[in-house]
């Protein structure tokens, strides 16, 4: 399985970019969030700016996705959400459309991201997206990891594998009905 | 003017297609949302013993509604998920003529759900058309449990109630062709 990871929180040491490399398989980390400009359906025309054509290509390659989110306000960082709307069209054919996606999230508080994520599992289903309902809420995120970013709540280890688990049997699914 | 029949017209009866419409409305925050369901394709079979079977379907992609945004949603897994669900099917065995109505049960899958439903409504007697051929109107409506078939998006209103009603009327008049 091709998966791609996607932190919303661009902060270097970002626990949900942490998280995300706590994943037991291949992943491949996209990097780029802070370059896509902000949506404008005026901007969205052949050619598209290319860091839009690079998370595109990326998601429309993968064939799963794990979105990683910590929680601004109550929900979704703008940024995170910016990139779920150029990912969402055009309509009909966005690279978003029927793919297996997962939501987890951290967050340094005592609720783990909960809002962010059920708001982002919300958004990516109107985006078109294939969504688990699964969640996995990462509270004190700030104890939780070791000096390498290590994942050391075994429990909370198992869930992260189990929802990637889940991905890559949604994406078997869809090969065998393929 | 069209007359209703008492009795199941014989023979074999296939859809034309630009005149029928098939179609779905549901209430919708103040109102009722409508769309509709096309190309669709069906045929009505009926022996001269009187049993009859009829058996229609449309493809998911070709459900329209008035908003591209809305209609790229409605393909998706949060509605009727074209990808692996991509027809709506129905079928009955079981057509009957009960007073001025005609009543049919059959069953009808969306996203890959089977469910037993009961349509009710009228069917005309034949009658020759301008250009030769014979047709009967078929107009026939349920009302069925969206989520019966896994259809559960919703969002909340301010005051707490769902914007979308679970139930959704489907209706399909049909102008039927004698084969």
């Amino acid at each position: 399985m091709k998966l791609l990871g996607i932190s919303g929180s661009l902060r270097e040491g970002s626990y949900n970019t942490t998280l995300l490399r706590n994943v037991d398989a291949e992943i491949e980390l996209w990097d780029e969030l802070k370059e896509l400009p902000p949506y404008d359906e005026d901007d969205d025309v052949n050619p598209v700016p290319p860091a839009v054509a690079r998370i595109r290509a990326a998601v429309a390659g993968a064939d799963a996705v794990l979105f990683s989110t910590p929680e601004y306000n109550g929900s979704v960082p703008g940024v995170l959400k910016n990139a779920v709307d150029w990912l969402s069209r055009p309509r009909g054919e966005a690279a978003l459309l029927n793919k297996p996606v997962a939501v987890v999230g951290a967050t340094t508080g005592m609720f783990g991201a909960v809002w962010a994520q059920a708001d982002l599992r919300r958004i990516l289903k109107t985006a078109g997206a294939r969504v688990l309902e699964s969640e996995l809420p990462v509270a004190k995120a700030h104890e939780l990891f070791d000096d390498d970013g290590r994942l050391l709540d075994e429990d909370l280890r198992d869930k992260l594998q189990e929802i990637v688990a889940e991905l890559q049997a949604q994406v078997c699914a869809d090969l065998v009905a393929a | 003017m069209t007359t209703l029949t008492t009795k199941l017209p014989t023979g074999t009866w296939n859809v034309d297609p630009v005149h029928s419409q098939v179609g779905f409305s549901v209430d919708y925050l103040v109102g009722t949302f409508r769309g509709s369901f096309s190309p669709v394709s069906a045929t009505l079979e009926i022996a001269e013993d009187g049993t009859a079977v009829l058996k229609g379907s449309a493809p998911v992609a070709g459900i329209k509604v008035q908003d591209e945004n809305l209609q790229a949603h409605l393909q998706s897994p949060d509605f009727f998920d074209a990808e692996r669900a991509p027809e709506i099917a129905f079928s009955a065995a079981d057509i009957s003529i009960e007073g001025a109505n005609v009543v049919v049960d059959g069953e009808l899958t969306i996203k890959n759900i089977t469910r037993p439903v009961q349509l009710t409504g009228t069917i005309t007697e034949p009658a020759l058309d301008a250009y030769g051929q014979t047709r009967i109107g078929l107009n026939l409506a349920t009302t069925i449990d969206r989520t019966d078939f896994d259809l559960n998006w919703n969002t909340p209103l301010p005051n707490g109630e769902p914007a979308l009603k679970n139930e959704v009327t489907l209706t399909a008049d049909l102008y039927l062709v004698k084969a």
